[in-house]
């Protein structure tokens, strides 16, 4: 049941984190989302790897090195967003700076 | 055996050697790996073509604990083919990136950068685990973005993280797939899930798989990324971006949908693949039509001829695949990979050298640069003849095998798609080609290029010509331990 739980929490996760890297235009609340929507499919990969309720070892060690790849493009996706930054002035793609003023930030 | 470990782990090796090592060893040392790469993946390749396909579990232990790698015709082809590149851009390379003329990012970045890319290739080329696999895709992302963003522009810093969302977003929707298939039962080794019991969660699982790999090989219409970030790559950077990185995600469909799955490729699931494709070639074919400049007209004759790839699905592909035409349409889209890969490196490279001589890429400022460069010229219109598909070229050959299955299988559009798409080439081909062989009086060259650099080019765009007119070797060469469904006839 607890593992029901999981499942469905991950699946959440996944849910938000699509919905943040689809609609929301600046860039690092991109790379949360995308973070978010990682860390949904570990807990779910978790909870439906552990074939009849019995812990599997073989998700742990994926999710494990799954985390790292998620790390590591996190931080290489920052760097560049940061290089952006410190040139163009603005943390957004070209094509979709957002609406309203007020949300642009520096 | 060997040959297999030293193709994955020397150009880690490597890439962790020339980050380290002092600056005036940096070159010295990533031209000797590459060869001993090279070197390596030619032997891999001779001890497959004799003695067939070369298997080793990491480790000793055997799936489903252990992942297992495997080097077949397919996987050494690509191997080769991918040597032959990498060490043409190191040469390239070698010439275009000194530090007083490429800037520091660029003289620094490139060797490790290129190096991690190519065991990343490697590692996907050989792995028969699709989680390995996801590994290798994202190491092979990290590297292919940072190399886009080398030149060190806001554009291309624009370019490289628009890149990176579809790549994430890809990796993700293939992750999704690989955790499903995985909870379903209980393997992720491609030769366990070919003999699984088919289960409810097959479809939606393959479906994601195969939706990420689409938006990492920048198949239409997810190709909106592709363009700016190769065109705004520095050119030895762009010709592997082009040449290689969509070969590999590609790979994986091809492993997905023939050897893990093949009993889910349905008709309809076919044709949904091929139609993207299909328009691809057109729509890539058009826009490389209204480019002003030479590296967006190949960077989008890439989203064309990546279109031409997917055509494998409906015509090889479904039914058990008793076809008798599935082998040859299966042998042409290998081949056309492989060919693209050498013709469109080529071309790349041949437009660094122009962006050195005369420091711009817009076609009014190429015109008449033939007569000064004529070896560069020469080989950008043999490349320009293979991804027209003209004999006696490897692209021909390509082709050739997918429009004879195309009418053997009585899909005769497929057939009408492949010449429509080679006269679009020719098109967008042709207004480069003018302003290179225009009789314009030229005005002198920014610096002298060595005719060592011009010829580097020039022996890709040769290659690829070579592979139409001495096929029959890569041909047997693929044949080794192709999987079931395309092996039948033609």
């Amino acid at each position: 049941m607890t593992l029901t739980y999981y499942a469905l929490t991950g699946a959440v996760l996944v849910g938000l984190g699509a919905y943040g890297l689809l609609a929301v235009p600046h860039l690092i609340r991109r790379i949360i989302a995308f973070n978010l929507m990682g860390s949904g499919l570990f807990l779910f990969f978790g909870a439906a790897g552990a074939r009849g309720g019995v812990p599997d070892a073989i998700p742990q060690a994926l999710i494990i090195t799954g985390i790292v790849v998620a790390l590591s493009a996190s931080a290489l996706a920052v760097g560049l967003v940061v290089a952006l930054a410190r040139r163009s002035g603005k943390a957004f793609l070209p094509d979709d700076y957002p609406a309203d003023d007020e949300d642009r930030a520096p | 055996m060997s040959a297999l470990v030293a193709v994955l782990t020397l150009p880690l090796v490597a890439a962790l050697g020339v980050f380290v090592v002092p600056a005036r060893l940096r070159v010295p040392m990533a031209l000797a790996s590459a060869a001993m790469i090279t070197g390596a993946a030619l032997a891999l390749c001779v001890t497959v073509a004799r003695g067939g396909p070369v298997m080793l579990m990491a480790g000793g232990w055997a799936p489903p604990i252990g992942i297992a790698l495997r080097a077949d015709g397919l996987a050494a082809a690509l191997i080769i083919m991918t040597a032959l590149v990498m060490g043409a851009v190191t040469c390239a390379a070698w010439f275009e990136a000194s530090p007083a003329r490429a800037g520091p990012r660029m003289a620094f970045g490139f060797w490790p950068l290129m190096l991690l890319l190519w065991g990343a290739l490697n590692a996907v080329y050989l792995s028969r685990d699709l989680f390995n696999l996801y590994v290798g895709l994202e190491l092979i992302s990290l590297a292919a973005v940072a190399l886009a963003a080398l030149s060190g522009t806001a554009q291309a810093f624009a370019a490289a993280l628009r890149y990176m969302i579809f790549a994430l977003a890809g990796s993700l929707l293939y992750l999704a797939g690989v955790v499903l298939a995985y909870a379903a039962h209980g393997t992720l080794d491609i030769g366990l899930l070919t003999a699984r019991t088919p289960a409810q969660g097959d479809a939606l699982a393959l479906g994601l798989m195969t939706a990420g790999l689409l938006a990492k090989t920048a198949l239409f219409p997810f190709h909106v990324w592709l363009p700016p970030a190769h065109a705004s790559a520095p050119a030895p950077a762009s010709a592997l971006l082009s040449a290689l990185v969509p070969k590999a995600s590609f790979l994986i469909l091809m492993r997905l949908w023939f050897e893990a799955m093949p009993d889910l490729a349905t008709p309809a699931a076919l044709l949904a693949l091929a139609v993207p494709g299909a328009a691809a070639v057109l729509w890539g074919g058009v826009l490389a039509l209204v480019q002003k400049r030479l590296k967006l007209i190949i960077a989008y004759s890439t989203v064309a001829q990546l279109g031409y790839m997917f055509l494998v699905f409906p015509l090889a592909g479904g039914g058990g695949a008793a076809q008798p035409w599935a082998a040859g349409a299966w042998t042409g889209a290998v081949f056309h990979a492989l060919s693209h890969g050498l013709a469109k490196a080529a071309m790349f490279l041949a437009a660094g050298i122009y962006i050195a001589a005369v420091g711009s890429d817009r076609l009014g400022d190429l015109r008449g640069l033939a007569r000064a460069l004529p070896m560069t010229g020469f080989a950008f219109a043999l490349a320009a003849i293979t991804l027209m598909g003209l004999p006696p070229s490897g692209g021909f050959t390509a082709k050739y095998l997918l429009m004879t299955s195309a009418f053997a299988a009585g899909q005769w559009p497929w057939a009408l798609l492949l010449a429509g798409g080679g006269l679009l080439a020719a098109g967008y081909f042709y207004r480069p080609m003018v302003a290179l062989f225009a009789r314009d009086a030229r005005v002198p060259l920014l610096r002298s290029i060595p005719r060592a650099w011009q010829s580097v080019p020039l022996v890709l765009a040769v290659l690829s010509i070579m592979l139409g007119l001495l096929s029959a070797t890569p041909f047997d060469l693929l044949q080794v331990g192709r999987p079931p469904p395309a092996s039948e006839g033609l």
